[in-house]
């Protein structure tokens, strides 16, 4: 392509095209255009993915409009399609899981951050993380050989305390909205616990050495200085714990019981959104069945963009003001 | 003089954070615990080199799923390892502009989607047109599951590496597109390697995305157009079946799965630290 073995003294930049030559050779506008296109491909991915999504549920948009989101009967067979079991699950089952996941991961993450010694503190956090990478298809596995035995072994002690409430009422078979909801703890806890370690860790010190000096107790130097610094960041690792929750596919089918039903007590089974998907999916052939499970993806698409963009928006905020 | 009762609520409260923490790492090592000896009791050799036997015939393994697995893994680096990295290079060395801002929002939230929506995604761009499941678009799946964090973690270790290495390069002569290819990359080689790594780890156990892409096969999968087995999807499949025979065998699927899944996690932290965050 370029001219033979010219050597760099003798190319004389004149006139646009040599310049352009000149320019390529080191390599710079190469490596620009080659990288911008791949840091294009993640925008363009994104936007193909959302189109993909609107165009295939085209149908039961129109066929349904609105109501898909607020009717309640799931009828491959008639082609009856309401999508609001499934939210309900999802959002009743991650709720639950963020009840018994907040305080507990908040709490184990104060401990690391502020009381336990660096190096214990390390080599938790290190252990943590990697229940993290744990795939959620074995939390699943552990979910339906352990988790809903343990359940239904424990279900008269919970009965006895919590039975007089209408949401743990009801026949239990193991399979239901509160296994789903343990599982999902077990999975987001270590998400809340190592990111509200790293904001808690990130309030600068003058702030608990002014609230000691002052008078306070460890505790009070925490609960009442460092934690509402804090508060903006780890509000955000509860959104990013709740986004997670909500998309978790395969622990959830494995443990909800999959009744497409609303039911208000947490013993009985549920089904959410993601799922509906992966059960549904592979053989749903009629183009209606497809489309309205295309259009379930999108609502959980929209739920987690949502959800993900306050928690980054959350997280940044402290990260530059505990910075400072 | 403190109060009793602050003194009180001091000493419960963070004997309180404690018991939380106990807990969590508790119930957690407690279940994995369980994984690796119901697991790694019931695994034969057997189980890396046969073929799954139909129902009722004891014995049998996952081969297949196993081979499947790595081949998913394969596409999938391919698709999501140089997109990944390069565009990491584009937000690390050639960024700043109000267009990265914009790719990097979009990064996180494509992060965020759930990996199941993921795999439609894929099922529209390659299953519906060619009408069959595949190799390819399972591993195409994983590989858009994995740009996301492929762009974020190079970005970041790239970064990490001195401005004055850059600038030592550049007062050589050297052009910036060669700095980065003959300084700054190989500074930050060993957080690159580990960032891929742990991207890896990610997807191996995915399994939603799988289902209805490359769907699943009791038998081998020549060539890339065939529906494939994978180790998480069978995980999923023997363990929700009704037969006491497939529990078992998911349970020794499951334990290989975690081994490898902790193992690539342990190997790249202990390269990072080995090597750092700037390779001298």
């Amino acid at each position: 392509m370029a001219a033979p073995s010219t050597p760099a003294l003798d190319a004389r930049p004149e006139g646009r095209a040599s310049a352009f030559w000149q320019r390529l050779r080191s390599g710079d506008d190469i490596a620009y255009v080659i990288t911008m296109t791949c840091a294009f491909t993640v925008l363009a991915v994104t936007a193909l993915l959302v189109f993909e999504l609107y165009l295939n549920s085209a149908l039961p948009r129109q066929k349904f409009g609105w109501s898909f989101l607020a009717t309640s009967v799931w009828d491959p067979v008639a082609g009856e399609f309401g999508a609001l079991p499934f939210i309900y699950g999802t959002v009743v089952t991650s709720a639950v899981a963020l009840i018994l996941a907040v305080p507990l991961g908040v709490g184990a993450a104060i401990f690391l951050a502020e009381l336990a010694p660096a190096r214990i503190s390390n080599a938790l956090t290190f252990l943590i993380e990697l229940l993290a990478a744990v795939p959620s298809v074995i939390y699943g596995l552990l979910g339906i050989f352990i988790l809903v035995p343990g359940l239904i072994s424990l279900e008269p002690a919970i009965r006895a305390v919590l039975g007089w409430t209408p949401l743990f009422s009801g026949p239990f078979y193991g399979v239901s909205m509160l296994s789903a909801s343990v599982v999902l703890v077990v999975m987001i806890i270590p998400f809340i616990i190592s990111i509200s370690r790293e904001v808690i860790l990130a309030v600068p010190n003058e702030q608990r050495e002014g609230a000691l000096a002052l008078g306070a107790t460890r505790w009070e130097s925490t609960w009442d200085v460092v934690l509402p610094f804090a508060k903006k960041g780890i509000m955000g690792s509860i959104f990013l714990a709740l986004a997670r929750s909500l998309g978790e596919t395969m622990a959830v089918t494995m443990v909800i019981g999959n009744d497409p039903k609303i039911h208000g007590s947490l013993f009985a089974p549920g089904y959410s959104i993601a799922a509906v998907i992966a059960n549904e999916f592979a053989e749903a052939t009629d183009a209606l069945h497809q489309g309205a499970l295309i259009e379930l993806a999108l609502v959980l698409f929209g739920l987690t963009i949502v959800i993900n963009g306050v928690a980054r928006v959350l997280v940044l905020s402290t990260n530059t003001k505990g910075s400072t | 003089m403190l109060s009793f009762r602050r003194k009180a609520m001091n000493a419960v409260m963070l004997s309180l954070t404690g018991v939380c923490t106990l807990v969590a790492v508790g119930v957690l090592l407690f279940i994995l615990g369980y994984l690796f000896i119901h697991g790694g009791i019931s695994l034969t050799w057997d189980f890396f080199t046969q073929l799954p036997k139909p129902v009722g015939e004891p014995g049998g393994g996952m081969a297949n799923a196993l081979l499947g697995s790595a081949k998913l893994l394969m596409i999938a680096m391919l698709i999501g390892v140089p997109i990944g990295f390069l565009g990491g290079v584009y937000l690390a060395e050639f960024g700043g502009s109000s267009f990265s801002f914009v790719v990097r929002y979009t990064t996180d939230l494509l992060n965020g989607v759930p990996s199941i929506v993921i795999g439609i995604f894929a099922y529209t761009l390659l299953v519906l047109p060619q009408k069959h499941f595949s190799t390819l678009s399972g591993g195409l799946a994983l590989g858009v599951m994995m740009i996301p964090i492929a762009i974020r973690s190079s970005e970041d270790f790239l970064r990490a590496v001195p401005l004055s290495l850059r600038e030592g390069s550049m007062a050589l002569g050297a052009s910036k597109a060669r700095s980065i290819l003959t300084v700054v990359i190989p500074a930050a080689k060993s957080g690159l390697i580990t960032g891929i790594m742990l991207n890896l780890a990610r997807v191996a156990g995915e399994t939603a995305p799988l289902l209805f892409t490359s769907f699943s096969n009791r038998f081998w999968s020549p060539g890339w157009e065939q529906p494939t087995a994978a180790l998480p999807v069978m995980i999923y499949t023997y363990a929700i079946s009704p037969y006491a025979d497939w529990h078992q065998q998911a349970w020794s699927a499951g334990f290989v799965l975690l081994m490898l899944v902790l193992a690539i996690n342990i190997t790249a932290r202990a390269i990072l630290s080995k090597g750092g965050h700037v390779a001298r």
